[in-house]
């Protein structure tokens, strides 16, 4: 029996950030400097911890489970709540808090002199511990509550420039979009729960495993369940929400829209993995979402000028591609995808942000040849570009030739992964050129250009190295390495193939190689070919109006519909509540006319009764003393008479 | 001779009581009514004294009732006098017919 002690307080990783967020909210939120000190300091704890751990499961693959009982209804429910810990979480974990940790870091500078400083750490501090306690949970439900946590925290990041009308858009269209997903992830749980009476994995999995859940019943489930993966991942349909998410601070975007919460779906996937393999068909339909979104993302990126949604649509294209290793059961690629996009996709937003904090645009049209000016940002930016364009021997080679390799069997995936590479390739390399080659564009902000400080440059390098090496876990002769650890349960390896290597490089490098003949040589001019193919240039500008139809299709009708019931509120609602404050006017009138009438006519006919009797005889009374005295007199005198 | 008894007094009183009256109501000047009214006081004034002196001879008690009215009808002019001089400054005389704000 190994020693667990490291995994039964994995429940600390979380709870760092937690108290932090507290502190910074309750306590610090006046000291800008010690509440982000404190938040860097406890993402620090939790990176170390995590990477603590992670050696820890490495000498122990064992999958470790500590729950406490949390709902018990008896028979009827059910719910233990508890931290597991595996490879899959380790891994996780290590993602999860280096990228935090640079990004921590790195905001030092790039958020420097923001108002809202404090609460922007403490956002962060929200987000990473629910992202932790996310890849941490051993059963649904907790695994539920933090990514609501999680689409929370990213709510609050995307909209926190609110002044700006459209970050605060942004933040909604995230929010209830994602939302859509998660109802599927819900209606996914419930199923699973009405077929086998149990959320947790161990109880799922269980059930899954010994074939008393399957059928029909567990494929709909599992397209349910991926439902949520849709929504969180930006997969097609709902990948809408994404690119309009880099309204948010660019660490942000770094941390919560690259490299960590959008791969919360395709954790989901890969935690559910069980559940994939037995429902094949909800894996195929998995798949082809996957390569649908990737495509469509990819082709898109290849027109934008905004450096941000480039980005921002190469994520989207990536999470696809990971997602579509899952479902054809490259769990293994998706997995290491997933680890290794997040690296150097993190490297490649923080690297955009120091461009964008040196230029103040967005717009790549309005910069060039910024390699000059900004060395450390463009040789990080280039290790990223050639991580992501799957140049041998960085970590996007590996990663990218598994999927690849995954793809085997499956004709059509191949080839269409193989396209999405060359995209990618593309796209890359065209963004890098334009910004960091030719000369400057716009000479204004080019003079104002300067690198980064070193506060922002160190976390780019950090990841630059992890964006090399990171990769290299993969290597086929370390056999079943990467999976011997995160699937220790499950060792699902697609082997190295080095064909299909030799084929995907080269794809990568034509990519690179166009991209450089239109952007940096001018062999090719790029204005020409989008103007020889308006339809199709149009077409990826619009972003296939995927926006417009929901507009079109779900938008209007639903403003629509509102103006209806608004008409029927104004009209007949109101016009009942109107026709009852009138009702009430007019017996309010009658009733003050009878009280005018009868009830004072009755007051003021006593009193003016009273007023006349007294104005009769008020004459007896002359004011003349001798006329009292005499009446005084005459009276004793006819009283002595009468006597 | 004839004897002076009771009855000469109280017809006395009698006379100057009615005269103290037909003072009181016909005179237009305050002073005079005042003047009238000490008639009334002294007529009341010789009938106490006359009755104590024939109907209680053994006791002074109309004596000093007498006196007790003679103290309070002192009071009482130095009071009415001041009431007139209030009204001679405000009236700038002291008929009574002029006094007749006290009405209503």
């Amino acid at each position: 029996m190994a020693d667990t002690t490291m995994q039964s307080h994995a429940w600390l990783i979380p709870v760092f950030p937690l108290v932090s967020m507290a502190a910074i909210m309750l306590f610090t939120h006046r000291r800008r400097a010690l509440s982000a000190g404190l938040s860097i300091a406890a993402v620090s704890l939790s990176f170390l911890y995590a990477w603590a751990m992670a050696f820890a499961v490495w000498g122990n693959p064992e999958a470790q489970r500590f729950s406490l009982e949390w709902l018990d209804l008896g028979a009827s429910m059910h719910l233990p709540m508890g931290i597991l810990v595996d490879g899959l979480t380790a891994m996780m974990l290590i993602v999860v808090t280096t990228v935090a940790l640079m990004v921590h870091i790195y905001s030092l500078g790039y958020m420097h002199g923001d108002t809202r400083y404090s609460r922007y750490y403490a956002y962060l501090s929200l987000f990473t511990m629910a992202m932790l306690t996310l890849v941490l949970a051993d059963n649904f439900v907790l695994m539920f509550v933090a990514w609501e946590l999680v689409g929370l925290a990213s709510y609050l990041l995307i909209g926190f420039w609110f002044e700006k009308q459209s970050a605060s858009d942004a933040g909604k269209k995230a929010f209830i979009t994602t939302r859509l997903g998660d109802l599927g992830f819900i209606i996914g749980m419930l199923m699973l729960y009405a077929g086998c009476g149990s959320l947790t994995f161990e109880g799922v999995f269980g059930a899954v495993k010994s074939g008393a859940l399957g059928g029909a019943m567990l494929t709909t489930a599992a397209i349910f369940l991926f439902g949520g993966a849709i929504g969180k991942s930006a997969q097609f349909p709902l990948h809408v929400w994404l690119p309009d998410a880099m309204e948010g601070p660019t660490p942000v975007s770094a941390l919560i829209h690259a490299a960590t919460m959008v791969v919360a779906g395709v954790y989901l996937v890969a935690r559910s993995l069980t559940i994939f393999i037995s429902a094949e068909t909800a894996g195929m339909f998995v798949a082809w979402i996957g390569i649908i979104t990737s495509l469509m993302a990819a082709s898109i990126g290849l027109v934008q000028n905004d450096i941000k949604r480039v980005l921002a649509y190469s994520t989207v294209s990536q999470l696809g591609y990971m997602i579509m290793a899952l479902g054809l059961q490259g769990f293994t690629a998706g997995t290491f995808h997933l680890m290794t996009h997040a690296f150097f996709k993190s490297l490649l937003f923080l690297g955009a942000g120091s461009v964008i904090h040196a230029v103040h645009t967005n717009d790549i049209r309005e910069m060039g040849g910024l390699h000059s000016k900004m060395k450390t940002t463009s040789v990080t930016f280039l290790i990223a570009a050639l991580a992501i364009a799957g140049i041998f021997p960085l970590s996007g080679f590996w990663s990218k030739d598994e999927i690849v390799a995954a793809t085997l069997g499956h004709p059509a995936f191949t080839v269409l992964s193989l396209i999405v590479a060359f995209m990618t390739a593309f796209y890359m390399f065209r963004l890098y050129f334009l910004t960091f080659t030719g000369t400057p564009r716009d000479q204004h902000k080019f003079d104002h250009a300067h690198e980064s400080p070193k506060v922002m440059t160190y976390p780019l390098i950090f990841l630059a190295f992890l964006s090399v090496v990171s990769g290299w876990i993969g290597l086929p002769w370390l056999h079943h390495g990467f999976s011997a650890v995160v699937f220790h349960e499950e060792p699902h390896h697609a082997e190295f193939h080095y064909g299909l290597a030799a084929i995907s490089l080269l794809v990568g490098l034509s990519g690179m190689a166009l991209a450089y003949l239109m952007y940096y040589r001018r062999r090719i001019n790029p204005d020409r070919l989008a103007a020889s193919l308006p339809g199709i240039y149009n077409t990826l500008l619009n972003k296939y109006y995927v926006d417009d139809a929901y507009t079109l299709l779900f938008i209007q009708p639903y403003y629509a519909v509102c103006r209806g019931w608004f008409w029927f509120d104004q009209h007949i609602i109101d016009g009942v509540v109107n026709a009852a404050g009138r009702f009430g006017i007019l017996w309010g009138k009658s009733q003050r006319w009878f009280d005018e009438t009868f009830v004072d006519g009755a007051v003021n006919g006593v009193g003016w009764l009273t007023r006349g009797f007294g104005g009769t005889v008020r004459y007896l009374q002359t004011g003349s003393l001798q006329n009292y005295a005499f009446v005084v007199f005459a009276a004793l005198v006819i009283l002595w008479i009468l006597q | 001779m004839m004897e002076i008894g009771l009855s000469h007094y109280l017809t006395l009183a009698a006379v100057v009581f009615c005269v103290g009256v037909y003072g009181m109501l016909t005179r237009r000047n305050a002073i005079g009514v005042l003047m009238s009214v000490e008639l009334m006081f002294n007529a009341v004034n010789v009938t106490l004294v006359a009755f104590a002196r024939y109907v209680t001879p053994a006791t002074v008690t109309g004596q000093v009732v007498a006196i007790f009215t003679i103290a309070v009808a002192a009071a009482e002019a130095t009071v009415a006098l001041a009431i007139v001089l209030l009204i001679y400054q405000h009236h700038r005389g002291i008929n009574v017919d002029q006094v007749n704000f006290m009405k209503w």
